[in-house]
């Protein structure tokens, strides 16, 4: 039976990991993310799961990845400073196709910026964050339903690509509270690892997504993070096992981009105008929407629930009608050199940006500058 | 003690990477040694995990086992995942001085403090071998290094005692020249129920021995048996005597709850407060 309940938002997201089937949850306190933790301690142990405190994010990941290892679903939380402690552990993650959720409630930075307030300035280190040739997954809620929605998600992409999953939360819809419809647990679709047969030795290629065993089940495993075969044995000099084994890593999302990506669109084929946007800021564009209504400005609005990887016909389906794209962002441009990148002249891009404070785009502010440039272009 | 006791019966068919002379083939053997005569026919009951450098090599891949190779210094933190998941495996840590007492020292220390329930064993070569013989936090105070050409001016961590002093419940420390005791001392550890510690100080003739006048193997070791002094010694001699010495022995051996008991113990606690409400 489906609940209502009315829950903040980093709520949402602890009991949605417990719906997924988390068992493991290892993490080190930061504003705006600590409440996932503090959630967690009171309800994982309860379901039979571990809630670990570690010294640092970089211990916080490690022992996520071991959690894994040893079979169990794991997560961290955090905010942007450990996001960037975390980079070496996601590449690793991503290397040995680790299975594994990592939250990063967005706030202010560079640094440690304004520790309480609202940024999205994330972004490109949720797609490039680690070192060397890698592709993210990384998901974008915009509502307390949506950190429910897209947890659950989050492990689902986690265990059936085997990759690491970024959640790309932000303070704002971590922090606010709002009623959410709580499916049961019979209704919530749950994807698990696929599991090798007792006979399998290749875990680590010769198939797209390889079975992954569990340790201490008799299949001596071979994990690394250096270049290995498909039995993972170090394989550090060969140059077709490296370019093998990392293509293979990035094909396995760019080829399923298409089963990863989830969007919401509205009136993207046949507007005048059109906007790009995620997270909390997207809420400002619903309204913005309809006082262009009023103005009689004919606007679409692609809302990203998956950043990465990236859209990109999507937005160029946008690009046909529409003579203008804006994109606006808590950040000073992220998304807006993505959406510019996808359209390729086609259309002029506007970046509307704002950052301190936590301050969110208003729909008069979009509004006005949608009205302006709107005129302009003609 | 098997008379035809071979190691390689718990190694994968590849060939070992160790440079001549190097102290890893020495605590790798001792390891195996110690697996043996506690009854292990085979490394199922084990995971291993290691960080960078050369002392990870010693399990990853070559123990016929799971083993779990990571980035440098974050082979403890992934550990504590194995092991509180799977509390039944036997989690053993292989790593350098400076994959466990510099780039992940932080962790090593927060383990021994929790108590958790692995052991860590610790081939301190006093330098970054595997990168070339860089000065590490182990190195000894004036001794010349790639990076210390006119010597360390900096004085190196007493990791054993340390490690003994953030809540250890093992913890011990011989040479590559012990081999005796070193393996006895990993048949304890390995059997200890908590956090064990072994440093075994290790020759590094290539990128080490040959930059202090101890060209081979056998000059390092020689080195090692002169300058040891037991525990029980140490604690006669002035402080001005120990200077250059190496104390071997053990320095704790004690019994504390481990972390995996206690949260196991919280989890049946918040299990029946679930039920009740």
């Amino acid at each position: 039976m489906t609940k209502t309940r009315f829950w903040q938002g980093n709520q949402a997201c602890a009991e949605a990991a417990i719906a997924a089937g988390c068992k493991f949850f290892a993490g080190y306190p930061i504003t705006p993310a600590s409440e996932i933790a503090e959630r967690l301690a009171l309800r994982l142990p309860q379901e039979g799961g571990i809630v670990m405190q570690m010294e640092d994010e970089l211990a916080s990941i490690g022992a996520v990845i071991g959690a894994s290892w040893a079979g169990a679903k794991a997560m961290t939380a955090t905010s942007g400073p450990g996001f960037s402690l975390m980079q070496e552990n996601i590449g690793y993650a991503f290397m040995t196709e680790t299975p594994c959720v990592i939250v990063d409630v967005q706030r202010a930075g560079p640094s440690t910026g304004q520790a309480t307030k609202c940024g999205q300035g994330d972004v490109m280190q949720a797609r490039w964050g680690t070192h060397g040739d890698y592709t993210s997954i990384v998901l974008s809620p915009n509502s307390v339903q949506e950190m429910f929605n897209l947890t659950v998600k989050a492990f689902n992409l986690a265990e059936k690509y085997r990759t690491p999953v970024v959640l790309l939360a932000d303070e704002v819809v971590a922090h606010m509270r709002e009623p959410i419809t709580v499916p049961s647990p019979d209704e919530i679709e749950i994807v698990n690892r696929k599991k090798p047969k007792p006979t399998d030795k290749t875990f680590f290629g010769s198939k797209e997504i390889p079975t992954m065993p569990s340790v201490g089940q008799g299949f001596n495993i071979a994990v690394t993070g250096s270049t290995h075969n498909e039995y993972g044995i170090r394989y550090t000099a060969d140059p077709t096992v490296h370019r093998q084994l990392v293509e293979r890593l990035v094909g396995k999302i760019r080829k399923n981009a298409g089963e990863i990506i989830e969007l919401e669109r509205y009136n993207i084929k046949n507007c005048e105008a059109g906007i790009v946007s995620y997270g909390c800021t997207s809420r400002t564009v619903y309204e913005t929407v309809e006082l262009a209504k009023k103005k009689k400005i004919n606007l679409g609005f692609l809302r990203l629930k998956t950043i990465w990887p990236f859209p990109d016909d999507v937005v160029q389906t946008m690009a046909k009608n529409a003579k203008i794209l804006f994109v606006p962002e808590m950040n000073l441009g992220q998304i807006f050199y993505e959406v510019e990148r996808a359209v390729h002249g086609k259309v002029p891009v506007v970046p509307i940006n704002k950052i301190g404070g936590g301050e969110m785009i208003t729909p008069e502010e979009l509004l006005k500058k949608v009205v302006k440039d709107v005129k302009n272009v003609d | 003690m098997t008379e035809k006791f071979s190691i390689r019966e718990y190694l994968r068919d590849l060939s070992l990477p160790f440079c001549k002379g190097c102290g890893d083939l020495t605590i790798m053997s001792c390891f195996l040694r110690a697996v043996n005569e506690l009854g292990y026919k085979d490394l199922g009951r084990f995971v291993f995990c290691s960080g960078i450098g050369c002392a990870a090599w010693i399990p990853s891949p070559y123990f016929k086992a799971d083993s779990i190779h990571v980035p440098h210094g974050r082979s403890i933190p992934v550990a504590t995942g194995v092991k509180l998941i799977r509390p039944d495996l036997n989690v053993i840590v292989f790593g350098g001085d400076g994959d466990l007492a510099g780039i992940g020292l932080s962790h090593l220390i927060h383990a021994a403090r929790r108590n958790l329930d692995i052991t860590v064993i610790m081939a301190n070569n006093m330098v970054y071998g595997m990168t070339g013989g860089q000065v590490a936090p182990t190195t000894p105070i004036k001794a010349k290094t790639t990076t210390t050409p006119y010597g360390n001016v900096e004085r190196p961590f007493d990791t054993a005692r340390l490690v003994a002093a953030a809540g250890a419940s093992y913890a011990a420390r011989w040479t590559t020249f012990h081999i005796e005791q070193l393996k006895e001392s990993m048949k304890k550890a390995i059997t200890n129920q908590g956090f064990a510690f072994i440093e075994a100080v290790s020759q590094c003739p290539t990128a080490f021995g040959r930059r202090i006048g101890l060209k081979t193997a056998p000059d390092m070791l020689r080195w090692f048996k002169e300058n040891s002094v037991t525990l029980q010694e140490a604690e006669k001699m002035a402080e001005k005597d120990l200077e250059g010495k190496i104390v071997v022995g053990e320095f704790v051996h004690r019994k504390f709850p481990t972390l995996t008991e206690n949260i196991y113990e919280i989890i049946k606690e918040a299990k029946k407060g679930a039920k009740k409400n």
